[in-house]
């Protein structure tokens, strides 16, 4: 069976202020259809680890495969590509173009990878907004709705290219416990229904403990 | 592979979201734009203007015979002196006369000439304005007032009269502004002029002539040919200057060269006669091009500041944008035609107004004395001027822009995201 992602002995050092080793032999994998959770002390290299698996960062050694394809050190434009093509990123901080509405941020990355139509891209965001009880708020602007809803529109955001795995880092992190509950839910039904690999990044111990496995981070180490 | 409709519509949104910005941004290439219109079209309007108030009068090439000494002098022909040194004493004029030889075939052989596109006959001759007993020294031009009209403008410089009049009304004559008011004559007057031989006329002021140069206008009038040439009791072929107009300005030294050297006569080109005139008009331009290029300048610096501004502003964008898909070059060419935007409305606008401005103070009044012709202040409108325009405002902004994209395109979306 096909692993969606694979990390072969991550390492990654921080050259400034001093010269710091943040991630040791990283190695894991994250099969189809499986839900994620990545748990550790603040300051651990979570974060740091999720910018690499995402594509984001590039400067560090190993090998990261996605599909069981080696994505380091492709160049810059191609890695843009992957990353709107087969990665959903959904941030602690609702990372929305505040001046756009939200139908538009959730149209955007679809928008740019050019794959649909116009027509096909709003109808299919339209969905995914739906899917996330959100439609109502289609037509507003990003920056005039709640915080729960922000992070709906952000995971809309993450699905609207039908990527094969989902990232998030401390998405529940600044929610009530009610949204809380909410994004892990349709994260869940992602998972459950659609088949879709989650990544997340939590400290919330309730949170994880649903999830189908957890990796536990200590000093840029796995622990378990 | 650029998908130019979605990145235009990213900088739309965000020049429509601080229009504020952005319309500070335009306005200052505006400006800029605007006062390097409205400049160049007065400047150089006001040069043309001084241009062709020498060029409409002065001719091209001027043909005379002057006075002058022998440079031959017979002690020179004669063999037995060859290798002597000779000296001679108290040389004088050769005995000789204004008028050109043969002039009407000559003016018929220059006007086959193809760059040729006039040769004017004139009779220049000296004279005195009399009134009761005291007599005015003075020009009388013998000359064919339409011929003057379509090739030399004279009709400009005429006030309440006709050009036509000189032909068709007997012993008629232009007088000088100047002369005119001293004598108090004005158009239906009589005025009775004398030779320098003592012959005297009564001519008919059928115009006044007024140049702006008061030193011309105190001596100077006009009247036919045929006119001059009977005060004179000379003959139809008695031509003392020919004017010529010539198609291409160009060609006249090398035609006044020719001329001197194949007719043995004086031909002054008006490159010569000028020449100093000319410095001025292009220090005149260079200040003009220097005041513009400063103005554009300025602007392009507004522009840079407010891009670099907008793209601190944007930096979440940015890492959002590049975070969904989006390549670093895509987020350069957002920034860019945002700069290049900027740039096309505010120039398109500096135009409008740089032309409304030009007609504003085209139809400003600007009479002066000096200047008869000229009743408002006078505007260039050259179509380069609103090439040149909008082409500036478009490279000023794509330099203003070049910089602060390429920084947003550099911007590493971890940094900012880590950031918070
Ligand atoms: N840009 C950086 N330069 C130097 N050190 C950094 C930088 N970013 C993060 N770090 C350090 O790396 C460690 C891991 O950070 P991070 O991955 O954000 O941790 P986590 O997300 O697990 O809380 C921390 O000690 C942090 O101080
Ligand atoms: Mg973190």
């Amino acid at each position: 069976m096909k692993t969606v992602l694979e990390t072969k002995n991550i390492n990654k050092y921080f050259k400034k202020p001093v010269l710091f080793h943040v991630l040791r032999d990283i190695s894991f994998k994250v099969n189809p259809g499986e839900f994620v959770s990545i748990m550790g002390k603040s300051g651990c290299g979570k974060s740091t680890l999720l910018y690499i698996l995402s594509t984001m960062d590039t400067d560090y050694e190993g090998e990261l495969y996605l599909n069981d394809k080696l994505i380091t050190g492709l160049d810059k434009d191609e890695l843009s590509r992957i990353r709107s093509e087969f990665i959903g990123f959904v941030f602690q901080f609702h990372y929305l173009l505040g001046e756009f509405s939200v139908l538009e941020n959730v149209m955007l990355p679809a928008k740019k990878l050019g794959r649909k139509s116009p027509e096909e891209i709003e109808y299919s965001a339209m969905e995914k907004l739906r899917m996330l009880g959100i439609e109502k708020l289609a037509l507003k602007r990003a920056s005039r709705i709640s915080g729960g809803e922000k992070q709906r529109v952000a995971i809309a955001r993450s699905l609207i290219n039908d990527p094969i795995i989902i990232m998030g880092d401390e998405p529940t992190g600044n929610l009530d416990s009610f949204n809380s509950k909410l994004v892990f839910d349709i994260f869940q039904g992602l998972s459950k229904e659609q088949g879709l690999s989650l990544l997340v990044v939590t400290h919330d111990e309730d949170f994880a403990a649903k999830t189908d496995r957890i990796i536990e981070m200590g000093d840029g180490m796995i622990l378990k | 592979m650029t998908n130019w409709k979605l990145i235009l519509s990213i900088a739309r949104t965000h020049l429509l979201t601080k229009f504020r910005q952005t319309a500070i941004a335009a306005l200052g290439v505006t400006f800029g734009i605007g006062s390097y219109i409205t400049l160049v079209g007065f400047m150089t309007g006001l040069n043309q203007m001084l241009d062709s108030l020498i060029l409409n009068q002065t001719p091209h090439v001027h043909i005379f015979n002057e006075i002058e000494p022998s440079e031959e002098q017979p002690a020179d022909l004669y063999t037995e002196f060859e290798n002597s040194l000779i000296m001679i004493h108290s040389v004088k004029p050769k005995q000789s006369q204004k008028k050109i030889h043969n002039a009407l075939a000559l003016i018929d052989h220059l006007e086959k000439d193809r760059n040729v596109l006039a040769a004017i006959p004139q009779v220049k001759t000296q004279i005195f304005y009399i009134s009761g007993s005291i007599e005015l020294g003075g020009n009388l031009t013998g000359i064919n007032a339409m011929q003057e009209v379509s090739y030399f403008n004279f009709g400009d410089y005429l006030i309440e009269s006709e050009p036509e009049s000189l032909e068709n009304i007997d012993n008629a004559i232009f007088l000088g502004a100047g002369v005119a008011k001293k004598l108090s004559l004005s158009p239906g007057d009589r005025v009775q002029i004398s030779t320098v031989k003592g012959n005297s006329f009564p001519l008919k002021v059928a115009g006044i002539f007024q140049s702006g140069i008061a030193d011309l206008d105190n001596i100077q009038s006009f009247a036919s040919i045929k006119t001059v040439q009977r005060i004179l009791g000379e003959p139809e072929n008695y031509i003392t200057d020919i004017n010529i107009k010539l198609k291409d300005i160009e060609q006249a030294p090398a035609l006044a060269n020719k001329i001197k050297k194949q007719f043995d006569l004086q031909a002054i080109d008006i490159n010569t006669a000028n020449a100093q005139f000319e410095t001025g008009s292009t220090i005149r331009n260079l200040i003009t091009y220097a005041v513009s290029i400063t103005l554009l300048i300025v602007a392009g610096f507004g522009i840079y500041n407010i891009l670099n501004m907008l793209i601190y502003e944007k930096m979440n964008d940015i890492a959002i944008l590049k975070a969904t898909g989006f390549s670093g070059t895509d987020v350069q060419f957002i920034f860019m035609s945002q700069a290049m935007i900027i740039g096309f409305v505010g120039g398109v606008l500096g135009l409008v107004i740089g032309y409304l401005l030009s007609v504003v103070i085209d139809r400003v009044p600007f009479e002066t004395e000096a200047l008869p012709t000229v009743s408002t202040y006078p505007i260039n409108y050259d179509p380069w001027f609103y090439v040149i325009g909008i082409g500036f405002a478009l490279i000023s902004t794509f330099l203003a822009g070049y910089l602060p994209s390429r920084k947003a395109k550099n911007i590493d979306p971890v940094d900012i995201i880590r950031g918070q």
